[in-house]
């Protein structure tokens, strides 16, 4: 593996991070830019499983399901009553 | 709202008739949990106006989870504070929904000390349903659940909990065990159960026959269907029992065999099990003469959804026949097939049927590596849908 699952997690934070607002990012989406940014004899789902999990297990980054499930940053919730 | 009752008018009408009515159990909850006037008086509020009053939540859950806790927020909290907040909390039902009391009362302590106590037994996904709680209470809920050795299930677009039918526990005819087949993929894909991984929710539901107890090949994106290779299992004398006793086995078990491969001439049943569709139908009239053959498996079927984003699909043929032995191991190889090519290819919130509907079951099979069979049609004398290569 060219990186560390800790590098992978913080480079998938970043593009949540970057996206957060504009797109709305699943996990597969995560993984695909990972695999391909590596190659895929260098990464596998599995990697990206594992920095995902470090990702949601620290809190900095959560699901949301806005019909399907994404990965976001943490965020007030929009629907909560204040 | 705090003392008088709320006035549900239009609710009551769902209090007459035979049958239970959610209602007079909400109002008997009244003594005991302090949200249900409030519950029941937004409910009679959307009747009234014919709007719904929730609003869906995206992101409560408990940490580390992406799947279990549905949120629900009132669109009305001033009028309706003590359902202010009121989110669901799927927890992961036992193989077969057996229970011990304990532990049945073990799960309403908890939610009593937790949420609403107010609880579906069970939702149409299979879980054991919370209902209603605030977001600060999901945390120590949780917390009491695992030590209690319980654990949330699925939702969002993860592999949701799987379900399965009572099978050997209690039947007769279940052809692989499906309490054990459900509990034993529970846990080997406890990841994709937890933290969603695909374009869209996923479905496993196991039924021990084809009477499909738990309605796999309408509900669940892979269906598994026990089924037998040999013949029926015949008891003659017990044939004669029945006819003795009064069934038109004419008329009753051969004139409504689908494949009228039966055969009855007033002595004798004799069963052509090579036209055999295993259908049941004949097992289900005569239990004591007939049951399903030695040589059991089960068929495994993809692709079946009710309608939410596109329309209803029933599961069709994937693998025709498995052997109950070989059915844990098939499943692993080729769900992971299946997963890798829906990753690959679906869109967002697409199912697993609906993208083979896109892309053709052809170009499904090819890319998961099987070859078509003939077993592969929407219906019997139909036309298959798959197309062979020599032929375009
Ligand atoms: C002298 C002229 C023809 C003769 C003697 C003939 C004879 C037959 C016979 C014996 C069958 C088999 C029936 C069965 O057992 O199911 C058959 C089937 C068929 N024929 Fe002809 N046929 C003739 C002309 C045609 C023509 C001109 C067409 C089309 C334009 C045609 C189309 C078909 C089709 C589609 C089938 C059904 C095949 C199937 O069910 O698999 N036939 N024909
Ligand atoms: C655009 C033109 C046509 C289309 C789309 C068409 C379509 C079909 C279809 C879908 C079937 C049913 C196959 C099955 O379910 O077993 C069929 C059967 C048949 N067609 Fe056609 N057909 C066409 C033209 C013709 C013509 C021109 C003839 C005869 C001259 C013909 C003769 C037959 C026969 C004999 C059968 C067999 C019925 C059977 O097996 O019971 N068809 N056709
Ligand atoms: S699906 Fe078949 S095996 Fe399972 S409980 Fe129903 S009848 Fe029995
Ligand atoms: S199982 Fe169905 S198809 Fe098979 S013999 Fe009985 S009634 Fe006929």
């Amino acid at each position: 593996m060219a990186v560390t699952t800790e590098q992978l997690a913080e480079e998938m934070y970043q593009m949540v991070k970057e996206t957060m607002g504009k797109k709305n990012l699943k996990a597969g989406d995560l993984t695909k830019a990972m695999i391909a940014k590596y190659g895929e004899g260098e990464l596998t789902k599995d990697d990206c499983k594992h920095a995902i999990r470090i990702l949601m297990d620290s809190g900095r980054c959560v699901y949301s399901y806005f019909g399907g499930s994404f990965i976001t940053l943490p965020h007030k919730e929009g629907s909560a009553p204040e | 709202m705090a003392d008088e009752k709320v006035q549900t008018k239009l609710l009551d009408e769902l209090e007459k008739g035979p049958w239970p009515s959610f209602v007079t159990e909400i109002k008997k909850a009244r003594k005991v949990s302090p949200v249900c006037d409030d519950l029941l008086g937004q409910l009679e509020l959307s009747y009234e106006e014919k709007v719904g009053h929730w609003k869906h939540g995206g992101i409560v859950g408990v940490m580390g989870y992406g799947g279990g806790v549905i949120g629900r927020y009132s669109d009305v909290p001033d009028k309706f504070p003590n359902v202010a907040h009121f989110h669901t909390m799927r927890v992961n039902q036992p193989s077969g929904w057996f229970y011990t009391s304990n532990a049945l009362r073990t799960l309403c302590d908890i939610w009593d000390r937790h949420g609403s106590g107010l609880t579906n037994m069970h939702g149409s996904t299979g879980d054991i349903v919370f209902l209603g709680t605030k977001t600060d209470e999901l945390e120590p809920c949780f917390k009491e659940l695992t030590e209690a050795g319980f654990d949330l299930g699925g939702s969002g677009s993860c592999m949701r909990t799987p379900s399965a039918c009572v099978g050997k526990a209690r039947c007769e005819w279940a052809c692989y065990d499906t309490m054990k087949m459900c509990n034993d993929i529970t846990h080997e894909y406890q990841d994709e159960l937890h933290r969603p991984p695909f374009p869209y929710k996923f479905k496993f539901k196991f039924s021990g026959c084809p009477n499909d107890c738990v309605a796999s090949i309408a509900r669940a994106d892979l269906s598994v269907i026990g089924t037998w290779k040999d013949d029926i299992q015949q008891n003659d004398a017990e044939v004669a029992a029945y006819a003795a006793k009064g069934l038109d086995i004419q008329e009753d078990v051969c004139g409504r065999c689908p494949t009228r491969c039966m055969k009855w001439d007033g002595k004798k049943l004799t069963i052509n099990n090579r036209e055999c569709v295993r259908c049941m139908h004949c097992i289900n009239a005569m239990p004591k003469a007939l049951a399903p053959g030695k040589e059991r498996g089960a068929t495994l079927l993809i692709g079946a959804k009710a309608p939410i984003v596109q329309g209803a699909l029933l599961s069709s043929v994937l693998v025709p026949f498995v052997p109950a032995d070989e059915l844990m191991d098939t499943i692993k190889e080729l769900i992971s097939r299946v997963w890798d090519f829906w990753d690959e290819y679906g869109k967002n919130r697409e199912r697993v049927g609906e993208l083979i509907q896109r892309v053709g079951m052809g170009n499904f099979l090819d890319a998961i590596g099987l070859d078509p069979v003939p077993e592969m049609i929407t219906a019997p004398r139909d036309n298959p849908y798959i197309y062979f290569k020599d032929e375009a």
